[in-house]
């Protein structure tokens, strides 16, 4: 009785463990502000990742993404884009912006300093 | 609170159930109100140092993604909020392990960050070394402005001792100049009025005057620096494997360790303790942090490295390519030779022949037209005026002089024959690996220049030790094939593609691709296709724009010396960073069935505690092993 009772809860956790992390899921996604007509910026909030996940910039005008840490893991210390040579030290509880180029449209991938986190930048 | 504040607290706090560890089975003395102190002393490591993880795992998740902390957290809080079902039920207790698990891993976390501090110092200090202001000439004064006021046009004067503000070109005065920091080269080079000089180098001697040409972000060491940021932060192609498993690796190891509780418990019908213990050791032994720490620290040890050796790599796919290079094929101007040609030889009526010769190689741009002017210059000849001047490529220049259509050029230019006198001498002199150019009027050859381009005294040694790491070498030049095979035959180069135009240079690469995979060396001035072309192009130019551009691997230095030691360098890097992710999967591989107890009937088990410690050390590990990368020996060992 009891063992069956220990199968079935392992059953129910695995599936849900499975269908939490592994279930295909839309990621959020947020268009830049204009702020004026040549600057662009959208707030990350990072958080157990990056909220939202997805920012969408205009190409050619100036942009930039303002980091909002709130969480004070190690995991979250740096933020990496390869692709614009970016590696920043996010400052816990502090707006900090960074830069970004928008001269080349395309997708860019960024993550934490370990790359267990990631987000996207879309330049189009 | 920092990590290293919460490493104390939690060591502080868990030390009295370290000692009643020890003290209790041998003394018999164990904690007063045991289960309570206990759960007090956990309580608060939990609280303090053990929240920010569980405050992340539970953010991540409802990002439906998750990551050490994760298991951190699932691990500790399962073995803390049984003990307090077990206490409240007068069974045995382990808090311990919950505190220990926090303390140890926090330890290793402390460990790690002062590692990877020091992996990260190379480039920091390249950017401590610009100098803090400068003396600038300023309405006829010179006055000290700060750095960051220096604009591109400015006069600076630089005394014996200081060090130089910005890129630019000396006006003034002579000196010698340390340029190790940039270049990596420690023999001070003297640099006189015309010569370039690089910011942040040190001046040693002698007072001068030079205008700034580059400011701020421009200047070669911002380029620099710049260069190994993006470096250090690239992905080499190998990662991308390691990232697909990192993303799963978190909810299978949760998986894994679900399969352990009921697979002890049910099958086996352990209690319920004992198959707890197994499932949280899983939980705490399995490491992602080791696999994604495995290639950013290799790689910004290896890259930071080089910058100081004056080797610049470009990205952890350059350094992946580099790995597997079977043939490297050379430039020859100004890469095997020094590129400063001059004119060794005249044949027929000297006066006539250079008279005719410089006349046409005055507009030219031609680098051996710059070896025919000096040479008529020191011989006091004057450049005649020219109309109709053509430019041939890859054959020569023509031109009307005093009405007559005067030619300079290879054979090619050429319809008929040489005589055989000339002939005779061309070939003499090409033996003696020079480049031998025809002077003529009306279709009629009149006389010889030969010109040499020496090799550089390492390009011989160089080409040697390529060539002991079992590589092939191939020179590749517009040159004649007698001159390219002497040169090739005086450093020691297998191979010669000879009489080959610029353009081309990038489809004889290709073709040689078909052999294998293929570095190109070169200058960048006209051979950037073919470095772009090439596995692996390693531009060496003393630093110029092009080069930076152009190539995977910068030698900052003109010594093809460098191009032994970047291709060692990159290779150590890449096994290092094999090794590394080796690492960090087998310690995943092993450990975890050791935790789960598959190894029980041999006798070996894991608690815990001790998943916890050695879940610490194997990112320490990693990042250790990267940090041996600047100690490693990157030329071989002279056998005596």
């Amino acid at each position: 009785m009891e063992n069956s009772l220990v199968i079935i809860g392992a059953a129910l956790l695995i599936g849900l463990i499975v269908w939490w992390f592994f279930g295909k899921r839309e990621s959020s996604e947020t268009e830049a502000n204009m702020s004026g007509t040549d600057n662009q910026e959208v707030t990350v909030t990072v958080n157990g990742g990056y909220t939202p996940n997805t920012v969408v910039f205009k190409q050619g005008v100036p942009a930039q993404i303002v980091f909002d840490r709130k969480d004070p893991s190690g995991c979250f210390s740096h933020v990496v884009f390869p692709d614009f040579g970016i590696n920043e030290e996010l400052p816990v509880n502090e707006q900090y912006p960074i830069e970004i180029d928008t001269s080349k449209a395309g997708e860019y991938q960024y993550a934490c300093g370990m790359n267990m986190f990631h987000g996207k930048v879309v330049i189009k | 609170m920092t990590t290293k504040q919460r490493f104390i607290f939690s060591a502080i706090v868990s030390a009295p159930m370290l000692i009643e560890m020890v003290t209790r089975p041998l003394l018999g003395i164990g904690l007063p109100g045991h289960a309570w102190t206990m759960f007090l002393l956990t309580t608060a490591v939990m609280a303090v140092a053990a929240w920010p993880f569980i405050r992340t795992a539970w953010a991540a998740f409802k990002n439906h993604s998750a990551n050490m902390d994760t298991l951190i957290a699932i691990g500790t809080s399962t073995a803390y909020v049984y003990s307090i079902y077990a206490m409240l039920n007068h069974r045995p207790v382990f808090f311990e392990v919950a505190a220990f698990v926090i303390t140890f891993i926090l330890l290793g976390q402390v460990l790690e960050e002062t590692m990877k501090g020091r992996a990260n110092s190379a480039i920091e200090k390249l950017l401590g070394l610009q100098a803090k202001d400068a003396e600038v000439m300023r309405r006829g004064k010179l006055v000290r402005v700060p750095l960051s006021e220096v604009v591109v046009g400015d006069i600076l004067r630089v005394k014996p001792g200081q060090k130089i503000a910005v890129d630019g070109v000396i006006t003034e005065g002579s000196s010698t100049i340390d340029e190790a920091v940039v270049t990596g080269e420690s023999m001070p080079v003297t640099k006189k009025a015309g010569d370039g000089v690089i910011g942040s180098t040190i001046n040693k001697t002698g007072t001068f005057m030079f205008k700034a040409t580059k400011v701020g972000s421009d200047t070669l060491l911002a380029q620099i620096v710049d260069m190994v940021k993006r470096a250090q932060v690239s992905r080499a192609p190998i990662q991308k494997t390691v990232d697909k498993i990192s993303h799963i690796f978190v909810p299978v190891v949760l998986i894994v360790a679900v399969l352990t509780f009921v697979v002890w418990s049910v099958v086996f019908g352990a209690d319920i303790v004992a198959a707890l213990m197994y499932a949280v050791a899983v939980l705490i032994i399995a490491c992602p942090c080791a696999l994604g720490l495995a290639t950013p620290t290799a790689l910004m040890v290896g890259t930071g490295r080089g910058a100081k050796l004056g080797i610049l790599i470009k990205s952890g796919e350059v350094l992946e390519a580099a790995n597997d290079i079977q043939t490297v094929v050379f430039d020859k101007t100004g890469t095997i030779t020094l590129g400063k040609p001059v004119v060794t030889d005249v044949v027929g009526d000297k006066k006539t022949v250079l008279e005719l010769a410089a006349a046409l190689e005055h507009s030219s741009e031609h680098p051996l037209a710059a070896a025919i002017l000096e040479k008529a210059e020191s011989l006091g000849i004057k450049a005649k005026a020219v109309t109709k001047f053509t430019a041939i490529e890859g054959k020569g220049v023509t031109a009307l002089v005093a009405g007559k259509q005067a030619f300079i050029g290879n054979t090619k230019l050429l319809d008929t024959n040489l005589d055989t006198k000339l002939e005779k001498e061309m070939q003499r002199l090409q033996d003696e690996a020079k480049t031998v150019v025809i002077v003529g009027s009306d279709n009629k050859a009149v006389g010889l220049i030969a010109i040499q381009d020496a090799p550089k005294e390492t390009s011989a040694a160089a080409i040697a030790a390529l060539k002991k790491r079992g590589l092939r070498t191939v020179m590749i030049t517009g040159d004649n094939e007698r001159v390219a095979r002497a040169i090739a035959d005086h450093v020691g180069i297998d191979e010669v593609i000879a009489e080959v135009l610029p353009s081309d240079k990038a489809d004889h690469v290709k073709s040689l691709q078909q052999h294998g995979k293929v570095a190109f060396v070169g200058d960048g001035i006209n051979d950037a296709p073919a470095l772009a072309a090439a596995n692996l192009g390693i531009a060496m130019g003393s630093g110029t724009d092009i080069a930076i551009e152009s190539g995977g691997i910068v030698l900052v230095k003109s010594n093809l010396q460098d191009v032994v030691t970047s291709l060692a360098l990159s290779q150590k890097t890449f096994g290092r960073i094999k090794i590394n992710l080796f690492w960090a999967f087998i310690y995943n591989v092993i450990g975890i069935p050791i935790a789960a107890g598959m190894f029980v009937w041999a006798g070996l088990t894991l608690s815990p505690e001790l998943a916890g410690l050695a879940m610490a050390f194997s990112s320490v590990s990693v990042v250790i092993s990267s940090l041996l990368l600047s100690r490693t020996r990157l030329t071989p060992r002279h056998i005596t």
